[in-house]
C-alpha cells in the first residue's frame, strides 16, 4: 500500500508539474508613439509616425544602416545595367508573407505595380521613373527605369519597397490597411484607432533568430509630457521624441536610456521668391541682398540653444553636415550683423518688414520668435504669423506668404530633400524658385550613380541655391528616445525609425 | 404625457435638419484644402486630384451637402480618409469609452455636488458652507489637464497604484477598466460637482426659505425629512437639467481629459479630425453628438415630470 500512495504521490506530482511548469514569460514590448499613424497600407500610407509601425510589420527589398549605406533585407543582391535604365533584383529565398503565400518576383511585381497604380496611391511619385517590371525567375525580378534614376535604392529602401500579400491585397481591395498582411518580423492582430496597434511575432521570418519579443503594441500618447510620465510609471518600454527640456531630469535617472539621432530632414524657412504676386512685393523675396542680409543676421548656435535646448545639430544646406552628400564648399555661415546692416543699406532697404508664418507647432513658435528677435537687430521687422499647419500648408501652396517656417521629416537620398523642393514648378516647392541651370543639376544628380560625381554635382548645387536662398535651413532635429534601461540591442538608424529586430529585455 | 412627448419628439426633427445645415457649413469654413493634409508631405498631384475627386471638392456646396445628407439618412456616415475606416465604426468604438467615462464623472459630481450643497444650505454661513465653498472654487479654478497631470504624476509615477493612461474595456477585466478611469472621471466629475454643489445650495437656500417648508417644519416634521423629502425634490430640477447639460457636453467636452490619459474617446477622435482635416469624421461626430445632446434634455424635461408632479399638466 504504501508504494501504491507513493506511486499516486509521483503521478500527482509530476500531474502538478505539468500544469505549473514556469513557461517562458509572453515578453511584450510597448512603445509610445508621438501620433496615431494613418492607414497601414504600404501603397497609400503619408505619415512619419506609420513607418515606425511598418518597421516591424512590413519588410522592404532594402534597408538602410547607421551610415546610410543601403543594406539588403528581401533584396539580397542588386546589379545595374550598363545604361543604368534597369535595376535586376535576386531576391532572399524561403520568404513567406504572414498568410503564408510565398514572397517571390511575382509578388515583387505585384506590390510595385499596386504602388505605382493604385488609386489614391502615395508611392507613385516615388516610383514614378519605374516604367515596367519583369519577373526573370521565382527568385529574380528586373526593373526598367525610363531614365537613370539613381535615388531609387534609398526609395526601395522605405515604404515603396514593402512588398505586400498579392493574395490578401486582392482579397482586402482599398481595406488592405485595415489588416495588413507583410512579411516583417511581426504579424497585425489588432488596432483600436488612437489607443493601441498590437502586432504579435510572425514564426516564420526569415531572421527570426533576431526576434525576441512575442508581442509589440504600439500606443499613441501625443503629449510629451504625458508619453513621459508613462514610461516612468512602468507602463511604456519605450518612447519616442521625447521633448529637449525633459532630457536633463531622464539622463539622471538610471533606470532610463536616452538614445538621440540626428534626423534625416531639416528645419528651415521658405521665402517666396516667386509664388505668385506676394513674394515679389516684398524686399525679401525680390532682392537676394536682403535675404543674404537676414540670413547673416541669424546665430544658429543661439537658435539651437533657445528653442531647441541644444538638441538639435546646425546646419545650413537640406542634409546635416555629417552626411556624404553636405557641400564642403558652403559651410555654416557665422553670424554678422554689420554686414547684414551693410547690405541692407545697399539694397535701399535698411529696415525691412516682412511677415513669418509658423504652423502652431512649439518648436517652430519658438524659433520663430528667436528669428524675430535675432533679425530685428540687423533692422529686420518680423512679423509672426501662427497659422493652424493646415491652413499654413494652403497659404504655402498658393504663394500667399512671404517668409514660412516649415520642417521636412527627410529622406535618406539627398535627391529626396531638394529635387521637388527646388526644381521648377515641383509640388513642394512653395518658395516658387525657378532655375534652368539648378534643374539641370538636379536632373544630372538623379541620374548619376557615382557618388563622388554626385557629391561634385551637389556641391555646384550648393553654390547657386544658398545663395539664391528659397529656403534658408537652420537645423537639423534630434530624434530623441527615452527607453527601459533593461532593453538592450537598439539600433539608431537616422531614418528615426525603431527596428524591432535584435531588441531585447537584459 | 403622452401629447408631452410627441409635441416634444417632434420639436427634434427640424432642430436636427438646422443642426446637420450648421455642422456642414460651418466645417466648409475651415480654412485649407483638406487634400493637401490628407495627401500627406509629399503632396503628390495625382493623390491630392484623386482626393478631390473622391470627396467631392469641386462639387458646390448644396451638392456636397446632399451627398452627405442622403447618405446619412440610410445609415452611412462616410469614411474617415485617413484610417479608412467606416465613420460609423469609429463612433461605435469610442461612444462606450466614453459614455462610461461620462457616467462615471457624473456619479462623482453627483456624489460630491449634491450632499455638499445640502450640507452649505442647511448649514448656512457656518465652518462648513465655508469649507464646501472652498472646495467648490478649487474644483472650478483647477485646470483640468493639470489637475490629470498631478494625479498621474502622485498615483502612477510616484505610488504606482494606478496606470497612467489608457483604458481597458470592462468586459475584458472591470478591475482594470476602473482603474484606467477613476483618475479621469474624478478629474472630469472634480469640475462639475463644484457647478452642482453652488446650484444645489443656491436652489436649496430658496426652497428652504419658502412657505411650504415653514407649513413642514410648523407640522414638527423632523428637519431630516423636511430637507431631504420636502425641499431637496423641489430644489433638484434646475439640478438636474444641468447634469444632463453637462453629461452632454462631456460627450464631446472630455477632450483634454482624454489628451492626457490617453483615453481613446469622441474628444480625441474630433479634435484629431479637425487637424487632418478628416472632414466625413468631423461631420458625423458632431452630429452625432448633437442628437445626443437634444436626446438627452428630452430625457431632463421627463425626468422634470417625474420628480416634480405639478409639470404634468403644462
Amino acid at each position: 500500500m504504501p508504494t501504491r500512495h507513493r506511486a499516486h504521490g509521483f503521478a500527482f506530482a509530476l500531474a502538478l508539474s505539468v500544469i505549473f511548469v514556469p513557461l517562458a514569460p509572453a515578453q511584450t514590448l510597448r512603445i509610445g508613439l508621438a501620433e496615431d499613424p494613418d492607414v497601414l497600407d504600404p501603397t497609400l500610407a503619408r505619415t512619419f509616425v506609420g513607418r515606425i509601425v511598418f518597421a516591424s510589420l512590413c519588410d522592404k527589398l532594402f534597408d538602410i544602416d547607421e551610415k546610410l549605406n543601403i543594406v539588403p533585407q528581401l533584396a539580397t543582391a542588386y546589379e545595374w545595367s550598363a545604361d543604368n535604365k534597369a535595376l535586376t533584383l535576386k531576391l532572399r529565398p524561403g520568404v513567406t508573407f504572414h498568410d503564408g503565400e510565398k514572397l517571390d518576383a511575382a509578388a515583387v511585381k505585384y506590390s510595385l505595380e499596386r504602388h505605382k497604380t493604385m488609386q489614391g496611391s502615395n508611392r507613385r511619385g516615388e516610383l514614378a521613373l519605374v516604367s515596367t517590371v519583369d519577373v526573370i525567375d521565382p527568385a529574380t525580378v528586373r526593373l526598367n527605369l525610363s531614365a537613370p534614376f539613381s535615388p531609387l535604392l534609398a526609395q526601395l529602401a522605405d515604404r515603396a519597397g514593402m512588398i505586400v500579400s498579392p493574395k490578401a491585397a486582392q482579397a482586402a481591395g482599398d481595406k488592405f490597411g485595415a489588416n495588413p498582411v507583410c512579411s516583417g518580423p511581426f504579424k497585425f492582430v489588432e488596432r483600436v484607432a488612437q489607443d493601441r496597434i498590437v502586432v504579435e511575432r510572425f514564426a516564420n521570418y526569415w531572421n527570426k533568430a533576431e526576434v525576441h519579443f512575442d508581442r509589440v503594441v504600439y500606443v499613441p500618447i501625443p503629449d510629451a509630457t504625458v508619453r513621459l510620465s508613462n514610461l516612468r510609471a512602468g507602463q511604456l518600454d519605450f518612447i519616442e521624441r521625447v521633448l529637449p527640456s525633459d532630457v536633463p531630469q531622464l539622463k539622471i535617472d538610471a533606470r532610463f536610456k536616452l538614445a538621440r539621432i540626428t534626423e534625416l530632414g531639416y528645419q528651415g524657412i521658405t521665402i517666396n521668391v516667386g509664388n505668385g504676386d506676394a513674394g515679389q512685393k516684398n524686399p525679401l523675396g525680390r532682392d537676394p541682398r536682403v535675404r543674404e542680409a537676414f540670413e547673416l543676421s541669424l546665430d544658429r548656435d543661439g537658435i539651437v540653444q533657445v528653442a531647441m535646448d541644444g538638441e538639435s545639430t546646425v546646419g545650413n544646406q537640406w542634409v546635416p553636415p555629417a552626411n556624404s552628400y553636405y557641400a564642403k564648399n558652403m559651410p555654416v555661415p557665422k553670424r554678422d550683423v554689420a554686414r547684414a546692416k551693410a547690405l541692407l543699406q545697399e539694397a535701399g532697404v535698411p529696415n525691412p518688414a516682412f511677415t513669418l508664418m509658423t504652423p502652431t507647432n512649439s518648436d517652430q513658435q519658438k524659433t520663430a520668435q528667436v528669428v524675430q528677435a535675432m533679425a530685428r537687430e540687423a533692422g529686420f521687422d518680423v512679423k509672426i504669423q501662427s497659422t493652424e499647419f493646415s491652413t499654413s500648408l494652403d497659404l504655402a501652396d498658393k504663394g500667399q506668404f512671404e517668409a514660412y517656417v516649415l520642417a521636412w521629416s527627410g529622406r535618406a537620398d539627398p535627391d529626396g530633400n531638394i529635387y521637388s523642393f527646388d526644381a521648377c514648378k515641383q509640388p513642394l516647392n512653395n518658395a516658387g524658385y525657378c532655375k534652368p541651370e539648378v534643374d539641370a543639376i538636379l536632373t544630372r544628380a538623379r541620374t548619376t550613380r557615382d557618388p563622388a560625381e554626385r557629391q561634385k554635382l551637389y556641391e555646384q548645387l550648393a553654390a547657386i541655391a544658398l545663395k539664391d536662398r528659397p529656403i534658408i535651413y537652420l537645423y537639423h532635429r534630434n530624434w530623441l528616445w527615452a527607453y527601459t534601461s533593461k532593453l538592450g540591442g537598439l539600433r539608431t538608424i537616422p531614418d528615426g525609425l525603431i527596428r524591432v529586430q535584435g531588441l531585447k529585455f537584459n | 404625457m403622452l401629447t408631452f412627448l410627441v409635441r416634444r419628439v417632434a420639436q427634434i426633427v427640424p432642430t436636427l435638419i438646422f443642426v446637420s445645415m450648421l455642422i456642414f457649413g460651418l466645417q466648409q469654413l475651415l480654412p485649407g484644402d483638406p487634400a493637401l493634409v490628407l495627401a500627406g508631405e509629399e503632396r503628390d498631384p495625382t493623390v491630392i486630384q484623386h482626393l478631390h475627386e473622391k470627396l467631392h471638392l469641386d462639387d458646390p456646396l448644396p451638392v456636397r451637402y446632399g451627398y452627405w445628407i442622403s447618405g446619412v439618412l440610410k445609415g452611412d456616415l462616410g469614411e474617415s480618409m485617413r484610417l479608412q475606416k467606416p465613420v460609423l465604426e469609429l463612433i461605435l468604438q469610442k461612444l462606450p469609452v466614453t459614455l462610461e467615462l461620462a457616467l462615471l464623472a457624473i456619479v462623482i459630481a453627483l456624489a460630491i455636488g449634491i450632499p455638499a450643497g445640502i450640507v452649505s444650505a442647511v448649514k448656512r454661513n457656518t465652518a462648513w458652507d465655508y469649507a464646501a465653498n472652498a472646495v467648490a472654487l478649487w474644483g472650478l479654478s483647477t485646470p483640468n489637464f493639470w489637475l490629470g497631470i498631478m494625479l498621474i504624476l502622485l498615483f502612477s509615477v510616484t505610488l504606482g497604484w494606478l496606470p497612467a493612461s489608457g483604458f481597458v474595456s470592462p468586459f475584458e477585466d472591470l478591475r482594470a477598466n476602473l482603474a484606467a478611469l477613476i483618475m479621469p472621471a474624478f478629474v472630469l466629475g472634480n469640475a462639475i460637482a463644484a457647478v452642482l454643489m453652488r446650484h444645489t445650495r443656491s436652489a436649496m437656500l430658496q426652497v428652504l426659505s419658502s412657505d411650504y417648508v415653514r407649513t413642514a417644519r410648523a407640522k414638527g416634521l423632523p428637519e431630516s425629512r423636511v430637507v431631504l423629502q420636502h425641499a431637496l425634490r423641489n430644489a433638484l430640477i434646475p439640478v438636474i437639467t444641468l447634469g444632463a447639460l453637462e453629461l452632454g457636453t462631456l460627450l464631446s467636452g472630455a477632450v483634454l481629459t482624454e489628451q492626457v490619459f490617453t483615453i481613446p474617446g469622441f474628444g480625441k477622435l474630433i479634435v484629431d479630425a479637425v487637424f487632418n482635416r478628416d472632414y466625413s469624421v468631423v461631420q458625423g461626430v458632431v452630429l452625432f453628438t448633437a442628437t445626443a445632446y437634444i436626446v438627452l434634455n428630452l430625457f431632463a424635461d421627463i425626468a422634470y415630470v417625474v420628480v416634480n408632479p405639478r409639470m404634468r399638466a403644462h
